[in-house]
């Protein structure tokens, strides 16, 4: 397709060989068949999109890429050549690089041990410790973050951070093939466009990227070619970006036609009575400071800003799962003991925390439990549990968010990611809640899911409930949201109705202040 | 789908496959509906498939000693001598399994028998037990239980001291009060009625024995059909994720503890009915044999699953060897280097299924 001459033009380039062929690849588990004769082909300096709805099968296809599975069929051709990959290692070597969905860093290790986990420097035995440290900051730096110090622990990071730093662990080996599994996840707008000027560089330097998101404009601004994934099929591939329009993307992937669409505010929100939650002078040093928060029932409130910011910690600290330093929170005129869950759950309140994996599921248990774990009262008579009850309210949730494959039983850990979140999320529509703070309660969900999960976040608002919605999706809490708190390094900075905001509005205040 | 009546086990819904115990949780398959009997069956496979490598094991033990000691082993009499020394040990590693699938460990469970043994047969105690009811002594045993449970959770889940060096020191200072109390001197039970009770027979089988029953059943019912286990497995397996949806997880830390301090009352009861003394060197080394039974039946040391059923069986396997090993006159070192060779092979099972477990 492309030839010497048109090396320069973005739209095509890339060589016309590809470097990755993957082809018939068919992996199955257990009474699922994740893949089902899945082909892709990846061309040195480009960046592949991998599209799909939530379990359509891309975060196995990458892991069969990297070799942490094996496939069942098909076959791996690497620069033109019939290759097998037995071990993760054998993956490295040829120069696959890989992050996953779900961080896997050690936490109890520096930046710089984690950078160079399994092929540590040393000579004669003895690490290199200064060595390490000084080619971590290097890399860091080369990332855009030199900030990051190479020997801080990882456990002290933000997510944001640790994303950066599996990063430069995967740039630490010889990569010719770089694959990102939904990296900009944990990112806030600022820090994917910081990602996208490091991909740049790479594909300038002919390293290949496979990108894995649910969220189209940025496959539009970084892609090059498209493959859509479907029940673990290849639906279509090798689509140029710029020649695809975005509800084609949506039907191939969801075989139907939707709009990303957000309700509409039934605008009957009640502000003459008393709010159901009232936040007031709450504090916690060093991170927040002076944040006052009014919610109605019926309202939902869109809390704002960047990674970091603080708005993880406000509704934590709301929630009472980290102790203020100052101020008050009462629910219902009642107020509340500080860095007191059992008081904030006590007073109705429920929280859908950030990392569903470390602060949201039991991955060995089955989804229904994971479900009811928060309501399990209702399903208890002297402490016994009505399990056939249990079942079918969890059945009637996980379908209602589509949560796929069907059937409650199996361990939530089986789960693709965006299914797992939706879990997270069906724990607490079902816990009946006064007040219900979510913290990025759309992460990883695929585009057809997020619209239903919309509609449900609105409908209970219209039942009364007060509702604060943490998001980096400035899109997603203009659209959701009835009013919108900007928060800024640990303050809030504006708060005004998401009628009177756009986009570029609510960046300018997020922004505001940071050298550009 | 089941009706709220049906009483599937926990292992009905992730049934042996072809694979069996090795992957107990991957299918999907129900059990539902059916009448009575075929429910009693399918559960009876479940059950069985998921802990085949256990019944496997006693059956190859009991083949052993058929052949090795004959009548002398094969006998209602020696089946009810294995069931009598099961009991005890049985009942503190029921509670065992408890707190390990909570998330910690006991270490003090030998030295709270100890202590609750000789507390409940000190001359005071005697002396109005035999003015009024036996069962004044059961309260005591009880009562230095509950406390004792009570400091070990109430030092990890609020003093926060990790589970290891809290039940640590306690192991020291139980066994040491124990001594104090009864100047290391063994203590007779004289109160009337105390050992009938115990020794008892019920449908030719001894009472300790039906109590050991009676807690294990009890044990299966809360760790598989009540809030409080399903709360223990959540607190064991992600404890942050537990305590974000709001369980108090320090308080059911506490009652963990507390669990175990009531299973080591009962157990140092039957000890005490059984030997007719109270004495501080009761329950020696208890912690060891109870932690080994409940590892060997497949309850994760790191928490978050625990099954009662593999208790039961990892009991009654390392009773029934030692009832082999004493038959054919084989030293007690060689009975030990056995149970830690089956610790061994128990503990690289689980650590594939974990591995396995955590791959995704
Ligand atoms: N270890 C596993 N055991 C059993 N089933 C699995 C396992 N891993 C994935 N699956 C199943 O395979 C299917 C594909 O999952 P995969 O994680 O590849 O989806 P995905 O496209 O990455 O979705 P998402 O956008 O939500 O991340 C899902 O149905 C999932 O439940
Ligand atoms: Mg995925």
């Amino acid at each position: 397709m492309s030839t010497a001459t048109d090396r320069d033009d973005t739209a095509t380039r890339g060589d016309s060989r590809p470097i990755l062929e993957m082809h018939g690849i068919v992996k199955e588990f257990p009474g699922v068949r994740a893949l089902d004769g899945v082909d892709l082909d990846v061309r040195p300096g480009e960046v592949h999109c991998l599209l799909g709805q939530n379990g359509a099968g891309k975060s196995t296809l990458i892991k069969v890429l990297s070799a942490s599975y094996q496939p069942d069929e098909g076959t791996i051709r690497w620069d033109g050549e019939e290759v097998s990959l037995p071990t993760p290692v054998s993956a490295m070597k040829l120069g696959i690089s890989t992050i996953y969905q779900e961080l896997d860093l050690v936490p109890g290790l520096t930046v710089a041990e984690n950078v160079f986990l399994g092929h540590e420097l040393s000579r004669g035995g003895i690490s290199q410790t200064a060595t390490a440290n000084s080619r971590t900051r290097a890399l860091l730096e080369r990332l855009g973050h030199p900030e990051i110090s190479a020997t801080r622990l990882v456990e002290t990071l933000s997510p944001a951070s640790q994303q950066i730093v599996s990063m430069a662990r995967a740039l630490s080996h010889e990569t010719k093939l770089l694959v990102l599994d939904e990296p900009s996840a944990v990112l806030d707008g600022e820090e994917v466009e910081n990602l996208f000027h490091v991909m740049e560089g790479l594909t300038a330097e002919g390293v290949a990227i496979v990108y894995i998101s649910h969220r189209l404009e940025e496959i539009r601004r970084i892609g090059d070619r498209i493959t859509v994934l479907k029940d673990g099929a290849t639906v279509a591939t090798g689509l140029p970006v710029s020649e695809t329009p975005t509800s084609e993307l949506i039907r191939l992937m969801t075989g139907r036609s939707i709009e990303y669409v957000f309700p509409d505010r039934t605008g009957r929100v009640d502000t003459s009575t008393d709010p159901v939650l009232k936040v007031e002078g709450l504090a916690l040093g060093g991170t927040f400071s002076g944040v006052d928060l009014e919610v109605h029932a019926g309202e939902i409130v869109g809390l704002a800003g960047l990674v970091g910011a603080g708005r993880s910690e406000i509704v934590e600290t709301v929630y009472g799962a980290r102790r203020a330093t100052a101020g008050t929170v009462t629910v219902d005129g009642k107020k509340l003991r500080r860095g007191s869950v059992s008081a904030a759950v006590a007073a109705g309140m429920g929280l859908c925390p950030e990392e569903r994996k470390s602060q949201g599921l039991l991955l060995g248990e089955p989804i229904s439990n994971n479900v009811t774990i928060s309501s399990m009262g209702r399903f208890a008579r002297w402490g016994f549990l009505r399990r056939g009850d249990e079942k079918s309210e969890a059945e009637r949730l996980t379908e209602q968010l589509d949560v796929r494959p069907r059937g409650v039983t199996r361990p939530v850990g089986k789960l693709s990611g965006g299914n797992q979140q939706k879990v997270v999320l069906a724990r607490w529509l079902l816990r009946g809640c006064r007040v219900l703070l979510l913290d990025e309660p759309t992460r990883g969900v695929d585009v057809g899911a997020r619209s239903e999960i919309y509609a449900l976040i609105r409908s209970l608002a219209d039942e009364g409930v007060a509702v604060v919605v943490v998001s980096s999706e400035v899109e997603e809490v203009l659209g959701l949201a009835d009013r919108v708190l900007v928060v800024r390094e640990g303050r809030v900075v504006h708060e005004s109705a998401a009628t009177e905001l756009d986009e570029s509005r609510v960046l300018d205040l997020v922004m505001e202040g940071k050298v550009a | 789908m089941s009706s709220p009546g049906v009483t599937e086990s926990q292992d009905a819904e992730q049934p042996a496959r072809a694979a069996g115990p090795e992957q107990p949780h991957e299918s999907t398959r129900r059990t539902g509906g059916g009448d009575l009997s075929t429910r009693a069956l399918s559960l009876l496979q479940t059950g069985v498939g998921r802990n085949a490598g256990l019944v496997v094991a006693l059956l190859l033990l009991c083949v052993v000693g058929a052949f090795t000691a004959g009548d002398r082993f094969a006998s209602t009499d020696n089946a009810l001598t294995i069931l009598r020394l099961a009991a005890t040990i049985g009942v503190v590693s029921i509670g065992m399994t408890f707190v390990i699938t909570g998330g910690g460990i006991d270490l003090s469970v030998g030295a709270i028998l100890a202590l609750s043994s000789v507390w409940c047969t000190t001359l005071a105690t005697q002396v109005i037990a035999e003015d009024t009811h036996w069962i004044v002594m059961a309260g005591v045993a009880l009562l230095v239980g509950i406390g004792c449970g009570l400091v070990n959770g109430v030092l990890i889940s609020y003093g926060r001291v990790v589970p290891f060096i809290a039940t640590l020191a306690m192991l020291a200072s139980a066994r040491g009060l124990a001594e104090i109390i009864s100047l290391r001197r063994t203590q007779i039970v004289t109160v009337p009625g105390f050992r009938d009770f115990f020794t008892a027979r019920l449908l030719g089988v001894e009472v300790q024995v039906w109590l050991f029953a009676l807690v294990a059943v009890i044990g299966w019912v809360v760790l598989n059909r009540t809030t409080f286990g399903r709360r223990t497995i959540a607190v064991g397996g992600n404890p942050e994720a537990a305590r974000l949806a709001g369980i108090n997880v320090r308080r059911h830390t506490v009652l963990l503890y507390v669990l175990v301090g009531v299973c080591c009352a009962i157990a140092a009861l039957m000890l005490v009915a059984r030997t007719t003394t109270g004495s501080s060197t009761h329950g020696t080394l208890y912690e060891l044999d109870a932690i080994a039974a409940v590892v060997i039946g497949g309850t994760l040391l790191s928490g978050g699953r625990g099954t009662i059923v593999g208790t039961v069986f990892g009991v009654l396997i390392f009773t029934t060897l030692t009832n082999v090993f004493t038959l054919n006159n084989r030293s007690i070192s060689e009975q030990s280097l056995l149970k830690g060779a089956i610790i061994v092979v128990a503990v690289l099972l689980q650590q594939r299924l974990a591995n396995r477990k955590s791959s995704e």
